[in-house]
């Protein structure tokens, strides 16, 4: 039963992306079209929960007994930017175009708040080894569902037409804010 | 180009958040009111010029392929000490910005500035750089913190001016105004940058 | 002018643990002198908030207890005395971790019968505008604890068949409200008999 009220906070009541505005970047620049967010949205996944375990273990393992929990930020970013090293050298053999397809925003995946955050946000809640995978795996779903909400929006807009300084990253925000206001009605489920 | 131009580049035509497009997460999360803003952005601009310093300074000792993972050290070890700094010193700020200390390390902003400007350019340009584009931030943050607390909480650096009781357009200080208000404000810019 | 460090492995590997050491020794240094102020911070904001919830002593004594559920984090008691020794009342910082975003914390004012006097919301990460309306000054609901005894006053919500409003649609949050000052209750009072 909890874990099913951690999923539906992490995806809906408290969506990583529309509501605690972490994860902007890729969202404003990857949002553009269906498969590479369907493409940023599995990476994501696969780093957010690898990254969410290695730092809990080596949090609660190593910084927490010996007193060097201030180390905390340089230790989590390291884990998270080696990390997405692997997925990249991974994506270049298995999938070539994938990886093409994802350029530039593969690396800032290390630059993504999102990683970041969810770390820092499992040990602030305190939550379990167990609890902390399902909160990231649950956070992953809520930012590949935002991406794909957006880049629906944005493929129709891109035939409708925008005026011109509303072009790009303007209308992608504004957009967000709707999807962000229609969000908050998922505030009442529980 | 001159030092001059060097600095005043990160305030209107390369300016990090309304240009670039870099640091929107904070950017949409601390803005709830200038004051907010304004302290995110100093802390920003405290890590950017420390890193472009120390990182211009160490460019010719650093093998290129271990770059990347040597820039963040020095970043993160930057953004560890503002964080405890301001836990010290300033920590009503401390708990407003909360989770978005530690996440200046993947600011964007740093990152950047460090691989594509201060790992190539001399130390003072570097600094100038990191100087410009930190109060460019600066400016944008505590640009958009003054709108949402003007328009949600009806007062501008804590000072009320809205009779007491009116509540202000709240959705404003809430998620879905940090975009929408971020949104115009892109495109006040750039209506700028074409004249 | 290119003369950079060749890409070696002792390069490498070299340079990074250089630059992390260095790093690392930096920070502790400062870690040491911000601890200090760091916990006198902390100390500020546990007096304040023991002024608010108590009646004015002059001084306390801590006192940890294992939940009476055994949880792992103490509750921390603080009693309140005056300057002849009487009992003034008891301020407990309790928790729960059954918020919808996980841990709640409070701080329960009880007056030496262990009635409610006052409560403070510590810490948590409910919904803003929502769970969050258990904080002081934004809703009613923290009110109705107030001069409620918990022999008298069941810590449920009226759902649940208890006798607390919870906040409308907020149910979980509110649960994890009663939940907290039912701890401290049951914890309190295997340690100390009510007068």
């Amino acid at each position: 039963m909890e874990y099913i009220i951690i999923i539906i906070a992490a995806v809906f009541i408290n969506n990583i992306v529309l509501a605690q505005f972490l994860g902007i970047c890729p969202f404003v620049g990857v949002s553009k079209q269906i498969s590479t967010s369907i493409g940023m949205g599995g990476a994501v996944l696969f780093v957010m929960t690898l990254a969410t375990m290695v730092t809990y273990l080596l949090m609660h393992y190593v910084l927490m007994p010996l007193e060097l929990t201030f180390l905390r930020t340089i230790v989590f970013i390291l884990v998270i930017a080696s990390l997405v090293q692997i997925v990249e050298i991974i994506l270049k053999k298995v999938s070539p175009p994938l990886y093409q397809a994802l350029g530039i925003y593969l690396p800032l995946i290390t630059t993504n708040c999102a990683v970041l955050g969810v770390a820092i946000l499992t040990i602030q809640n305190n939550y379990n080894f167990l609890e902390g995978i399902v909160f990231a795996i649950a956070n992953a779903i809520g930012f590949t569902l935002a991406l794909l909400l957006l880049a629906g929006i944005r493929e129709h807009l891109d035939l409708v037409g925008t005026p011109k300084r509303m072009q790009g990253a303007p209308i992608a925000l504004i957009v967000a804010g709707i999807l962000s206001l229609a969000f908050m009605g998922f505030v009442g489920i529980v | 180009m001159n030092q001059l131009q060097n600095f005043t580049k990160g305030l209107i035509k390369e300016n990090p958040v309304f240009i670039l497009l870099l640091g929107l997460c904070p950017a949409l999360g601390v803005t709830t009111s200038a004051f907010n803003g304004f302290g995110m952005g100093i802390a920003t601009t405290f890590v950017l010029l420390m890193s472009n310093l120390i990182i211009s300074l160490l460019k010719n000792f650093i093998p290129s392929s271990v770059r990347i993972p040597s820039f963040i050290v020095v970043i993160a070890s930057f953004v560890t000490a503002v964080d405890l700094i301001m836990a010290a010193y300033a920590p009503d700020l401390h708990s407003q910005l909360g989770l978005f200390i530690p996440l200046i390390v993947v600011n964007c902003v740093v990152l950047a500035r460090a691989e594509a400007f201060a790992s190539k350019k001399e130390v003072f340009s570097s600094i100038i750089d990191g100087l410009g584009i930190g109060v460019g931030f600066t400016f944008a943050l505590t640009l958009l913190g003054a709108v949402r607390e003007i328009l949600g909480s009806g007062s501008l650096l804590g000072i009320q001016f809205l009779p007491q009781g009116t509540d202000g357009i709240i959705v404003f200080i809430l998620a879905p105004g940090a975009f929408i208000g971020l949104g115009y404000l892109i495109v006040l810019m750039n209506l700028f940058k074409k004249n | 002018m290119k003369n950079k460090k060749p890409n070696t492995l002792f390069n490498m590997v070299s340079t990074l643990l250089i630059i992390s050491s260095i790093a690392g020794m930096g920070l502790s240094g400062l870690y040491n002198i911000t601890k200090e102020p760091i916990a006198k911070v902390q100390q500020k904001k546990i007096q304040m908030l023991l002024e608010n919830v108590l009646p004015p002593f002059d001084r306390v004594e801590k006192k940890a207890f294992i939940p009476y559920d055994n949880l792992t984090d103490s509750i921390l008691a603080f009693f309140a005395y005056d300057s002849q020794n009487n009992l003034l009342g008891i301020a407990a910082i309790t928790y729960s971790l059954n918020g919808f975003s996980g841990l709640v914390k409070i701080m329960v004012g009880f007056l030496p019968d262990l009635t409610i006097r006052k409560t403070e919301v510590l810490k948590h990460s409910e919904t803003p505008g929502l769970g969050d309306k258990m904080e002081t000054g934004k809703s009613d609901f923290p009110v109705q604890f107030i001069d409620k005894h918990p022999e008298t006053f069941q810590l449920r919500v009226k759902k649940d068949g208890g006798d607390v409003d919870a906040i409308t649609a907020a149910t979980i949050t509110s649960r994890a409200f009663c939940d907290a000052i039912d701890r401290a209750y049951k914890t309190l009072i295997q340690h100390y008999s009510p007068k």
